[in-house]
């Protein structure tokens, strides 16, 4: 069963890296896709299956089908390839790259310090998971739900089309009939 | 009556603000008639003042009016308050009464120019202030009054701005005086530092009990004071500045720089008596000062060939004399001098004034001549002043005034041998420059026509001159003839009487003759040299000595060389100092850093990223290591 | 059974990290938009593995509550994106730097 973590992870890795560097933004979007569903096998080890059914429906599913039709609607096409590839030179990657590692370093040295620690296996059930949810984490559902109610609004306000809105004291006289 | 005394200072100042805010929109005549009412008011309520002072106190009480409180700031609170006595009297009288003359002439003199009610604004400004200075019961009143009549001054010299030359001359004794000034501010702190206080009377009655006499701090106070004196004066070495002031208007230079403001320092030395009397040495040096300034002026004056330059030196010339009396501690002769002088020297200056602009502003004596013909009212009043200022004997007020100083530069327990022959001297002198002016102004050949005759409103003032300049003198006579010392009985309730040592109606007959011949030979020798001679109307040519003279000894240039000079000098090397250099390094710095703080705001989303990238590697770095 | 929870947080780690170079490196929204998904899903990744080495639930809710974040700020930023793109007919991230100092 090991076997499957690693070479999970290491397709996750594999595919955000191919995501992050890609040119082609749908492209990139499967890779994400990819990596997505590898860490979904991942949660599936560790036991949280319900976690792992949550990841591939929303995130893989809902998220990333907004981002398809987002790409859709802009249709950037190769016009956006072409001018991505003239942004993406390599020695952008420089910096982000030096600040990226020396974080990584640092996290490396946190995890490598304690003595190693197993991870059980118990397999968590979704009633678990609801019964702690709607306990002890009740008020972080509210407000989580304030959080989504506040996106669907701001997200429909926003995609509008924009309207020529006056101030009522600004708006133009009417002409007269 | 006496408590109408703020009512005189008060008149010139609403005078001056009704015109400095509404002039631009009165009539000339409406300006004309609140310039030169607001001071004629004042002197006649002054008139009035005069009369009761003189009636219901023949013992000469001062006067006190307190007004209200200035300042009250731990301990030291000064009042505007006045101080009314009879030398304070003397200046107000000569004040209110020449400046209403001169307003009234000076209503006709400048009805033409631009700036009507400007210059009428500043004139009653000046009346104003100078009340202000001879009537303050305190130092600080005092130096208010100083400090403004100096600005008149300077808004009057450069009258009219357009003429660059004109606003240089008003910088040039702004800056001169302010010379003196300092010395007299300082003088004024150590007084305050003594005293605790700036109260005049107070301080002239501590004064024996605190310093005792030829005391160093009595001795620095009094050169202190000196100092703003000769510089308000124009006596030497600050004495520059009075001929270039002859830029201002004729009216002005007759007010201003005859009658009044530059006899402030005369005023000065005469309330702070008692600090001179404390300082043997620097009233010797006043004696010494006046002695050097009366023949160093009058020699230049006799080389000029401007003939407000003339009587600009000869103003400068005449102070002297007041100094050398006051040196002497002649105290009532030096301001008997100063009344007959304002009174002949305002004359001779608004003759010269109606001359100069008859001839349309031609300055030059050696291209007037034979106007006594065509200008009769203006030739006598200003042969009466010429007289009166070259000392003729017996018929003339100068005589009386100068002579009382001559005699008692010898007579005086302080006078000398030298200041007699000196005082002497100079009215050689003085006769010789004075009727030189005459002689080429009025006679000879005719060099340029009159355009037009005064009126009655400028030549009203020069009879009126006139006859004080004639019958002035007799309120106050020699002891051999006649006796009458109503002025010198009047000063002494506020100055000491004067010691004299040496007695005897003989020495004083001999002394006189002795004036009065060399008086007439300065006449005589005026005569014979100027008078019915052609001169060629162009600036004559000058030898060497001659315009050493004709520059006024060339202290201009010796402070031009010594202090001017070096200065620019300095100030040329001193211009990208290290000092500098320090403060604008720093306003660089701060510079470089708003470019830096300024160049992370670029806007660009992905550098606001990184640098939560950065902190939070930095954050997690001071979290393990520390 | 011996897969120590090390391994879990460093793949979490290992994504996060490569999630911000990306958001640092692109200049298109959209890249950006995608790699916080990354770093978001890291995140939900630590808190896996931490509570399956606890053996508790809590990690898992706090992934609903990621979850749920992550979709309000998608549904948001992807409105975001379109405006910008209306705007400024660019999905460069950089032509929006009006506010630069």
């Amino acid at each position: 069963m090991n076997i499957l973590f690693y070479i999970a992870a290491l397709i996750a890795i594999m595919a955000t890296i191919r995501m992050v560097t890609g040119i082609n933004a749908v492209h990139s979007l499967l890779y994400l896709i990819v990596s997505l569903l590898s860490v979904s096998v991942i949660f599936f080890l560790l036991g949280a299956p319900f976690i792992a059914a949550l990841e591939v429906i929303i995130y893989a599913g809902a998220i990333m089908v907004l981002f398809v039709f987002v790409i859709m609607m802009l249709n950037t096409g190769s016009s956006g390839v072409k001018k991505e590839h003239e942004l993406l030179k390599p020695s952008t990657w420089i910096g982000p790259g030096i600040t990226s590692a020396i974080l990584f370093g640092e996290m490396l040295y946190v995890l490598m310090h304690p003595a190693a620690h197993p991870m059980t296996r118990t397999e968590i059930q979704p009633a678990a998971v609801g019964a702690l949810l709607f306990s002890k984490y009740i008020l972080i559902v509210e407000l989580a739900a304030f959080l989504l109610a506040a996106g669907v609004i701001g997200a429909y306000h926003l995609g509008q089309k924009e309207k020529v809105s006056h101030h009522r004291y600004l708006k133009n006289e009417e002409p007269a009939t | 009556m006496s408590e109408l005394l703020w009512l005189i200072v008060a008149l010139p100042f609403a005078g001056s603000l009704v015109l400095a805010l509404a002039g631009k929109s009165l009539p000339r005549l409406a300006a004309a008639m609140i310039g030169v009412g607001s001071v004629t008011l004042s002197a006649i309520l002054m008139l009035f003042v005069c009369l009761d002072f003189l009636h219901a106190n023949p013992a000469g009480t001062p006067v006190h009016q307190m007004l209200w409180q200035w300042i009250n700031v731990s301990g030291f609170s000064p009042a505007i308050a006045f101080h009314l006595d009879s030398v304070s009297l003397t200046f107000v009288f000569v004040i209110t009464f020449i400046g209403a003359l001169i307003h009234l002439y000076s209503a006709a003199f400048m009805w033409k120019e631009d700036g009507f009610a400007r210059f009428f604004s500043y004139m009653n400004l000046f009346i104003g202030f100078m009340l202000l200075l001879v009537l303050a019961d305190n130092f600080l009143l005092l130096y208010m009054g100083w400090e403004g009549v100096g600005l008149c001054s300077y808004l009057l010299i450069g009258f009219w701005y357009k003429d660059p030359g004109n606003g240089y001359a008003a910088r040039k004794a702004f800056t001169v005086t302010r010379v003196g000034d300092t010395a007299m501010v300082i003088g004024l702190f150590i007084l305050f530092t003594n005293y605790h206080t700036l109260n005049i009377q107070d301080i002239l009655q501590a004064a024996p009990h605190t310093w005792a006499p030829g005391s160093t701090i009595a001795i620095i106070t009094a050169y202190l004071l000196l100092g703003g004196a000769i510089g308000k004066s124009a006596q030497v070495p600050l004495q520059t500045w009075l001929p270039d002031a002859m830029a201002a208007p004729s009216p002005v230079s007759a007010l201003i720089h005859a009658a009044t403001m530059v006899t402030a320092g005369v005023y000065l030395i005469a309330r702070t008596h008692v600090l001179f009397e404390l300082a043997p040495i620097v009233q010797t040096t006043v004696a010494i000062i006046g002695a050097v300034t009366l023949i160093v002026a009058g020699m230049s004056a006799l080389y000029q060939h401007d003939i407000k330059k003339v009587l600009a030196y000869s103003t400068i010339s005449q102070i002297g004399y007041m100094f050398v009396a006051l040196g002497v501690g002649a105290w009532s002769a030096a301001l008997f001098h100063f009344m007959i002088h304002a009174f002949f020297k305002s004359l001779l200056f608004l003759g010269a004034g109606s001359v100069i602009a008859v001839l349309n502003n031609e300055h030059n004596m050696f291209k007037m001549g034979g106007l006594w013909k065509k200008m009769p009212v203006v030739f006598w009043t200003f042969l009466i002043g010429a007289c009166a200022l070259s000392a003729l004997p017996l018929i003339t007020a100068g005589f009386y005034s100068k002579d009382e100083i001559i005699w008692q530069a010898y007579a005086s327990d302080k006078g000398s041998i030298v200041l007699w022959l000196t005082g002497l001297a100079g009215a050689f002198i003085t006769a010789l420059y004075t009727f030189r002016m005459v002689f080429l102004t009025f006679f000879g050949n005719a060099k340029a026509e009159p355009t037009y005759r005064p009126g009655v409103a400028m030549t009203l003032p020069l009879v009126v001159l006139a006859f004080l300049s004639f019958a002035g003198g007799f309120i106050q006579l020699p002891d051999n003839m006649g006796h009458v010392t109503l002025f010198s009985q009047f000063i002494q309730h506020t100055l000491p009487t004067t010691v004299t040592t040496a007695s005897g109606h003989a020495a004083e007959w001999i002394a006189q003759v002795i004036a009065a011949i060399v008086s007439i030979a300065g006449l005589a020798l005026a005569y014979r040299i100027y008078y019915n001679k052609p001169f060629p109307a162009a600036e004559p040519v000058r030898n060497p000595i001659q315009r050493f003279f004709f520059q006024g000894w060339d202290f201009d240039l010796v402070y031009d060389k010594v202090i001017v000079q070096p200065i620019v000098f300095f100030s040329r090397i001193d211009k990208n100092d290290i000092i500098d250099q320090f403060y604008t390094g720093l306003a660089s710095i701060a510079g470089l850093f708003n470019k830096g703080l300024a160049a992370t705001q670029n806007g660009k989303l992905r550098w606001y990223a990184m640098a939560l990238g950065i902190g939070a590697v930095i954050t997690l770095t001071i979290l393990l290591y520390a | 059974m011996t897969i120590p929870m090390e391994y879990g947080l460093l793949l979490a780690a290992i994504l996060f990290c490569i999630g911000l170079a990306g958001v640092l490196v692109r200049r298109d929204v959209i890249f950006m938009l995608m790699s916080v998904e990354v770093m978001l899903n890291a995140a939900g990744l630590a808190f896996i593995v931490g509570g399956a080495a606890r053996g508790s639930a809590d990690g898992q809710v706090m992934f609903i509550f990621i979850l749920a974040m992550a979709a309000a700020e998608v549904s948001v930023g992807l409105a975001l994106i379109i405006q910008l793109y209306q705007k400024f007919k660019t999905l460069d991230a950089d032509s929006a730097s009006q506010l630069n100092g």
